[in-house]
């Protein structure tokens, strides 16, 4: 298990690294966006998405259940689950460019990150653009679907693109990016909502642009760590990338 | 890396690689799927936050 056991240690590295960079990000970015939202979400107990319950019903915020009281500890668990994702992201950064023949070097690394961005921050969030609470969405499940479908399809449609010499793959890589836009993502019956669109309009700015940095220092991160632990993960370095 | 363990890396059949590489993928797609997906309350609201700064979808 020399391989996993590499492939897990360079992933917590660039995941440790890239979630307390993003934790950063998020911190001034976009969670004071989150709060300000939350504001619309009415007078009642905070924090029970009252507004977002009514439109998507089947998943109850019940005021016993626990959540981390504001400030720090809000903060903290943010911060924690930024470093575990990081390290889940990172793993799964690690496992295709392995198979794709290994990152040579940071260059490769940025690549490789921006493909991780394509597929997990942007493709999906053309369909489902970022959310702030207070506003009207689709039933959970059936967007979790389409953002699952959505992500694997980018992703499959990326590497057909960059790996395969023939054409009819690289078209057929096209044909898997455009296709869950033309299946189109759940929308919610109204999209009316106390929130602000300016509100909601810089949130989907920083959402993004905060997600790429994330997988520019993931993607960087995890090709330096992997010269530290190359001879653990791969026989040779990759040839090409397109 | 000691000279021991690249003798071991290259040793590696290209099967038990793959092998490998997919179950730290496997281990990387868990872990994002249950702090980004997961139904549950307390996990929900723990990573609240995170969940809308990541667009997952939430709620």
């Amino acid at each position: 298990m020399n391989i996993f056991r590499n492939a897990v240690f360079a992933a917590a590295l660039a995941g440790i690294l890239a979630g307390f960079v993003m934790t950063a990000l998020q911190a001034t970015f976009t969670v004071p966006l989150i709060l300000q939202a939350e504001t619309f979400e009415g007078a009642a107990a905070s924090h029970d998405h009252a507004a977002a319950e009514q439109v998507a019903p089947g998943h109850s915020h019940g005021e016993e259940a626990w959540a981390p009281a504001d400030g720090f500890e809000r903060l903290a668990f943010t911060a924690l689950a930024n470093v575990v994702t990081g390290i889940g992201f990172a793993l799964l950064l690690i496992m295709a460019s392995e198979l794709a023949g290994g990152i040579a070097g940071w260059r490769q690394g940025l690549i490789w990150g921006l493909a991780g961005f394509a597929a997990f921050t942007l493709a999906p969030g053309l369909g489902l653009p970022p959310e702030l609470p207070a506003m009207p969405a689709a039933d959970l499940l059936a967007r979790q679907v389409w953002w699952v479908g959505t992500v694997g399809a980018t992703a499959a449609g990326l590497a057909l693109i960059a790996f395969r010499s023939q054409a009819v793959w690289a078209l057929l890589g096209v044909v898997l990016l455009v296709a869950p836009h033309i299946v189109g993502a759940p929308q919610p019956v109204s999209h009316e909502t106390p929130v602000p669109a300016e509100l909601h309009h810089r949130f989907v700015v920083a959402v993004t642009v905060t997600n790429l940095v994330f997988w520019l220092v993931l993607g960087a991160a995890a090709a330096l760590a992997r010269t530290r632990f190359a001879t653990g993960l791969s026989a040779k370095p990759q040839r090409r990338l397109a | 890396m000691t000279s021991a363990s690249t003798t071991h890396g290259v040793a590696v059949s290209a099967q038990s690689r793959m092998l490998q590489l997919a179950l730290a993928g496997l281990l990387g797609l868990f872990i994002i799927g249950f702090v980004g997906f997961s139904h549950m309350e307390v996990v929900h609201n723990a990573g609240h936050d995170y969940r809308h700064s990541m667009a997952f979808p939430c709620h």
